[in-house]
């Protein structure tokens, strides 16, 4: 469980984040949408430490990440696991070196072992076989779930992914969003899914944080999205008039409220 | 204004450096990106030292067989002196001048490049020590490599001062070379392996943390690849400078 409370980051004097307080329940796809510019980019680096808070603080089940010794920190972080926006693959390395990176640096495994490991990731990823090939020859679904492979190697305990459909049609969106929610019940990883896309939020939204102007305006799961009477939540979740009208049809049917 | 940028430089500079020499999580990985660096660097920079060194050589010997046209002084001294210009400046600084030119560029340019695809921040939260896995290959591979680059250019450039001068009459074989032997100080060569260490050093460490600092795009890599050379190159000279005062 990640648990973080009043976080407060600005960048000069323009606040991006204010008094922001909530947990991540290990074993559930966790989504913060919002807006462009809301602060989701900057909550996930800081969740992930790249970036420290002015104020606040983050606790990775009982383990105060801000205030963490250097050792431990290195021992979080093989625990974690994060898929990038732009899958970040190395792309002087094969997908097998890629993947097998964490593996080289952090553990003593054999080659074979190693070998092993790394098939056994692609083949989670649907991915058999293309250990050889570069990730300049892959496409962007591939490549995203080579990511999601490598995320994986080390068995992490947690999971964020920065857009992980952006870039993507609408069907290997589904697949990436299945992939991520598979893996986080088998694992019973904490994952954190920063995201735009709406399909996601209602394929596999189980805890779904909306961030607007820096602050949680409201916080829930898919199923309470259509009976939420938030209307910030309304306008960003059905923003073209053709989900307006859907919507509209759906509660005038009698599905919600 | 300016002094404050400064500092705040080199406050990052040396806070990184400590970083970048700080305990590896493990050794095996280090010492193949070593190997890998030392084969980047000193492989992949030997055409362009041998061109250079060869001229440079060439240059001097003739530039100073004009010097010396008319003159009492003996010729010989022209392998005197190429030996000597070669050794204790030319070589050093002219091929560490070239290789800030030819690998620090390169070493800025992969690092800001990995910077802006998120390659480092994928480390970071890997928990590789980022600092340590991509500089401190990069600069111990530099300190071996070069100093062995200097003084392969320092031969090729008394190569290139007896091709320049023997053949063409300027002087015999026999007065070439006694010239060449002529007040040696062992010394000297201690001062050319000293002054390519540092410029080693330099040249890879300001040129990585150029590339390890890079915010923004296309344009900003270009401007740090640039500043890579750039400081590097017055900062050799400012060191040449100074090793000359001390050690001299």
């Amino acid at each position: 469980m990640i648990k973080i409370s009043g976080i407060y980051k600005s960048f000069g004097n323009t606040p991006v984040l204010k008094n922001i307080s909530t947990e991540f329940q290990p074993g559930k796809t966790n989504l913060i949408i919002g807006k462009s510019g809301a602060g989701k980019t900057v909550l996930l680096k800081l969740l992930v430490g790249l970036i420290a808070p002015n104020e606040g603080q983050i606790f990775y089940n009982q383990i105060d990440f801000l205030h963490i010794k250097k050792k431990d920190l290195r021992t979080l972080r093989m625990k974690v696991g994060m898929l990038f926006q732009g899958s970040a693959l190395f792309d002087s390395l094969t997908v097998e070196e890629n993947i097998r990176f964490p593996l080289d640096m952090f553990t003593e495994m054999t080659k074979k072992e190693k070998s092993a490991r790394v098939n056994t990731c692609l083949n989670r990823v649907s991915l058999d076989g293309i250990n050889a090939k570069f990730p300049s020859e892959l496409s962007g679904g591939m490549q995203k779930r080579v990511g999601i492979a490598r995320a994986i190697v080390l068995n992490p305990s947690y999971l964020f992914c920065d857009e992980p459909n952006s870039g993507l049609d609408p069907k290997t969106s589904l697949v990436i969003d299945e992939l991520i929610k598979d893996i986080t019940i088998e694992n019973n990883m904490t994952t954190i899914i920063n995201t735009h896309d709406m399909n996601s939020v209602m394929e596999i939204g189980e805890n779904v944080i909306l961030l607007h102007e820096g602050e949680i305006c409201w916080q829930g799961n898919k199923d309470e999205i259509m009976s939420s009477d938030n209307e910030i939540l309304h306008d960003f979740i059905f923003a073209s008039p053709f989900l307006q009208r859907l919507r509209n049809a759906a509660i005038s049917n009698g599905f919600h409220k | 204004m300016v002094i404050t940028k400064l500092l705040n430089h080199l406050g990052k500079y040396l806070i990184l450096m400590g970083n970048a020499f700080s305990k590896p999580e493990k050794t095996s990985m280090y010492y193949k990106e070593v190997i890998r660096q030392m084969h980047d660097i000193g492989v992949g920079s030997l055409i362009i030292v041998f061109i250079i060194s060869l001229f440079i050589g060439a240059v001097t010997a003739i530039q100073f067989a004009y010097q010396l046209d008319g003159t009492l002084v003996p010729d010989y001294y022209i392998g005197y002196v190429v030996r000597d210009m070669t050794i204790i400046e030319l070589a050093p600084t002219i091929t560490c001048l070239v290789l800030a030119g030819k690998v620090g560029s390169n070493m800025a340019s992969e690092i800001g490049g990995m910077r802006q695809k998120e390659h480092i921040d994928a480390m970071e939260i890997m928990g590789v020590n980022t600092a340590a896995y991509l500089i401190m290959p990069k600069v111990l591979a530099a300190v071996v490599i070069i100093p062995i680059l200097v003084a392969i250019a320092a031969f090729v450039s008394i190569g290139g001062g007896f091709i320049a001068s023997v053949p063409t009459g300027l002087l015999s074989g026999q007065e070439f070379v006694m010239g060449l032997r002529s007040f040696f100080m062992p010394y000297n060569v201690f001062m050319m392996f000293v002054k390519s260490l540092v410029f080693a050093f330099l040249l890879t460490s300001i040129s990585c943390y150029q590339g390890y600092n890079v915010k923004g795009g296309s344009i900003e890599l270009g401007k740090a690849s640039t500043n890579a050379v750039v400081i590097s190159d017055i900062m050799i000279l400012l060191a040449d400078y100074l090793i000359a005062v001390v050690l001299i």
